[in-house]
């Protein structure tokens, strides 16, 4: 099988992510378009180490997975505060930062 | 050249006094006066004592320097101050200490009743002081500060009384036409500069010679320009007739005796510059016989004493700057007129201003008549002052006028009888408007009240500077002359190489015939003319009356060509600066405002928002880097 065909299901996935980020208004849901986005880098990460031979791109992926550990705590705990004060969990509710 | 060391307090003391008033304000109230007139009486002595020293010295021994320190060393360009006491300067110096004295003597009375007397003996003491650095430097920059000093002084003198807005105007008027001529000032100095590379007076008279002609043309032109500002010559003589504002001792002091004749001492100290420049010799005549017969018409048709006086002395220095301009032999004489005619014309101003004290500050003519009854010492010395000025013999003016119309006969040619027409005819009119101010003042019945008016004497400090004036106005012409002493006198410094005149066209004794009669004239037909004058100025006069009584348009001429059209050059410089040089600042401004205002826009607070312009910006940012690295 083409090894290309790992690098374009990264891509398919990043956009998916990133199309979710840009239109989905639960904060739930764009947190795991954002999570599907740092899962299509680490799996474009990966092709990249096998297509190289080098362990340069498995390293990176490790990075990235302990970043979105610490991301994932950070963000829900948030997202629980804001739901906990608004009774809403909808990004465009919380545009507070405008004023 | 000797070197003396005490030339520095001639300028010291006066400028020393007039800080001591000035900073001490109303402490020095009671004794201000008292101090000032000292130290003018002060001066007088030391310029008296260095006068006869001088006298005692011969030859090229004379002339005394005193360095006081290096003032600019830039490279090759030295300018020291320093003090320069000639033949020449010891005139003047005499003159300034001197009348300046006994003007300060007679403002202590004059001014009695002034609650800032202090403050005008302060100034009058920042004049000496100035008017003395001017005739004493020994470099035109030196030269300069005084030149600018007595300009200041005249400034705050004229506006004494500026809570009265016309005479702050006047003293605003005098200081922008003097401003005129002080530019000319210092482009000839510049000019001289580039020239010389030096600006002392020894430097430019031994470079003179071997300068192009065109230079010293122009040298000589800008230094009549300067002349022509302090001295009320044409074509800036506007602002002596408004200077009258000022307290009538300044009118005698400054705008008659000393200040206004600066410009006559520029050009006498400048004659290397004009001896070798018979284009700038040529100007300086024109001007000076436009002055004494524009002077002497508007003299004609002033109701007002003072600016009667003024137009005389715009008038008589006419004759002074035409004789500066005849050449070698005519700066004695013009330094003689300038001297006799700051004893007569002084003491007629006092003259003047005593009336003045006598009438409650009356000065219109028409006013007056008759007072010789109530102030016979003022009439008699103003007399003398009047003889004197007319030129009847043997007083003052008889010996410097004749002199000075005789020499410009003398010229040559056209031009000679030209000017010597225009003296003949200046001396007629003069005659003409004396006799028309002592007429119309002194004589004939009064045409004042007895109810509102009572004329009285002044007090002895006023009326003995105006005898000792009126002395000076008797014997200093004879002084002067006996002998051709002051032609001898000044001959080192402005003929040092012993020109003599053109040659004789008429015999002396046929030019002082021919003067008496034009004089005689003149006064006769005044004295007919004005047998009774109306309290009233008439109404139904000629135009040519019309247009002398408006100083023959002068002022109208420097509105309708100098200022209003000023004003629309800077009418049109602030609309271009406006729209052109603010509307590009205001166009950058608005331009930066309004594209934040769109840009604020994408500020809406929404993260969705800010995530898609943030993967639109990495788009691009990659799209860019696939493009170049293609």
């Amino acid at each position: 099988m083409d090894i290309s065909n790992y690098l374009y299901l990264s891509i398919i996935l990043f956009t998916i992510g990133a199309v979710g980020v840009v239109i989905r208004r639960n904060a739930i849901v764009v947190f795991m378009c954002v999570e599907l986005m740092l899962n299509a880098a680490n799996l474009a990460f990966v092709t990249f180490a096998r297509i190289n031979g080098n362990l340069d791109g498995q390293v990176a992926s490790f990075f990235t997975m302990v970043v979105a550990a610490c991301e994932v705590v950070v963000g829900l705990a948030i997202i629980v505060t804001i739901y906990r004060s608004r009774r809403s969990a909808s990004v465009d509710d919380a545009s507070l930062l405008k004023r | 050249m000797t070197t003396s060391t005490h030339l520095v307090y001639l300028i010291a003391l006066p400028l020393i006094s007039a800080a001591v008033l000035l900073v001490l304000g109303r402490l020095a109230d009671k004794w201000g006066h008292l101090l000032a007139t000292l130290i003018s009486a002060s001066t007088f002595v030391i310029a008296v004592s260095e006068f006869f020293a001088m006298h005692g010295r011969s030859g090229a021994a004379r002339a005394t320097t005193q360095k006081l320190f290096d003032w600019i060393s830039v490279g090759t360009f030295k300018v020291d101050a320093a003090l320069l006491l000639d033949q020449l300067s010891i005139c003047f110096v005499l003159l300034i200490t001197g009348v300046g004295t006994l003007i300060h003597i007679y403002s202590i009375a004059y001014m009695s009743h002034d609650r800032d007397r202090r403050r005008f003996f302060a100034y009058l003491n920042l004049f000496i002081a100035a008017m003395l650095l001017l005739v004493l430097g020994n470099s035109y920059l030196n030269l300069y500060v005084g030149w600018e000093g007595v300009g200041l002084a005249s400034y705050l003198l004229i506006g004494f009384w500026n809570q009265k807005p016309a005479y702050a105007t006047a003293a605003k008027k005098a200081f922008v036409a003097n401003r005129v001529g002080d530019i000319g000032l210092s482009l000839a100095i510049m000019i001289a500069f580039a020239q010389f590379g030096t600006v002392s007076f020894a430097g430019v008279a031994a470079g003179a010679p071997h300068a192009s002609s065109a230079a010293l043309a122009g040298i000589g032109a800008m230094l009549l320009l300067a002349a022509a500002g302090k001295s009320a010559q044409f074509p800036l003589q506007s602002w002596l007739g408004d200077a009258m504002a000022g307290p009538t001792p300044v009118s005698a002091l400054i705008h008659a005796a000393t200040m206004v004749t600066a410009g006559v001492y520029l050009i006498t100290r400048s004659n290397f510059i004009f001896d070798a420049s018979s284009t700038a010799r040529l100007l300086v005549v024109i001007v000076g016989a436009i002055t004494l017969l524009f002077g002497a018409i508007v003299g004609t048709a002033k109701d007002d004493i003072k600016k009667a006086l003024a137009a005389s002395t715009m008038s008589q220095i006419g004759y002074m700057i035409l004789a500066t301009g005849l050449g070698p032999v005519g700066y004695a004489f013009a330094i003689m007129h300038l001297l006799t005619h700051g004893f007569f014309k002084a003491g007629m101003f006092l003259g003047a201003g005593s009336v003045m004290h006598g009438m409650n500050d009356e000065v219109n003519m028409r006013k007056f008549g008759g007072l010789n009854r109530f102030l016979p010492i003022t009439a008699i010395t103003f007399g003398f002052g009047y003889l004197a000025i007319i030129g009847v013999p043997p007083f003052a003016g008889f010996y410097s006028k004749d002199k000075i119309i005789e020499t410009a006969f003398n010229a040559g040619g056209t031009k000679g009888y030209i000017l010597g027409i225009c003296a003949l005819l200046g001396a007629g009119l003069t005659a003409f408007y004396m006799t028309r101010l002592i007429v119309m003042t002194f004589w004939g019945a009064p045409r004042w009240s007895k109810d509102e008016q009572h004329p009285h004497e002044s007090p002895a400090l006023m009326w003995v500077p105006m005898a000792i004036l009126a002395v000076g106005s008797i014997a200093s012409g004879f002084l002067f002359s006996h002998g051709s002493s002051m032609v001898h006198w000044l001959a080192p410094v402005v003929n040092p190489s012993g020109a003599e005149g053109g040659a004789e066209l008429m015999k002396p004794i046929v030019v002082s015939l021919l003067a008496l009669a034009v004089v005689v004239i003149g006064a006769g037909y005044a004295m007919l003319k004005y047998r009774t004058v109306s309290v009233e100025a008439p109404a139904n006069v000629t135009v040519f009356t019309r247009i002398a009584r408006r100083d023959l348009l002068q002022d109208a001429f420097n509105e309708a060509v100098l200022m209003r059209p000023g004003q629309k050059l800077t009418t049109a410089l602030v609309w271009a600066d406006y729209s052109f040089i603010d509307g590009l600042v205001r166009a950058v401004g608005f331009t930066l405002g309004a594209t934040s205002q769109g840009l604020r826009k994408i500020q809406n607070g929404y993260a969705r928002t800010y995530a898609l312009v943030m993967l639109v910006g990495v788009l691009a940012l990659a799209a860019t880097i696939w493009m170049v690295t293609l």
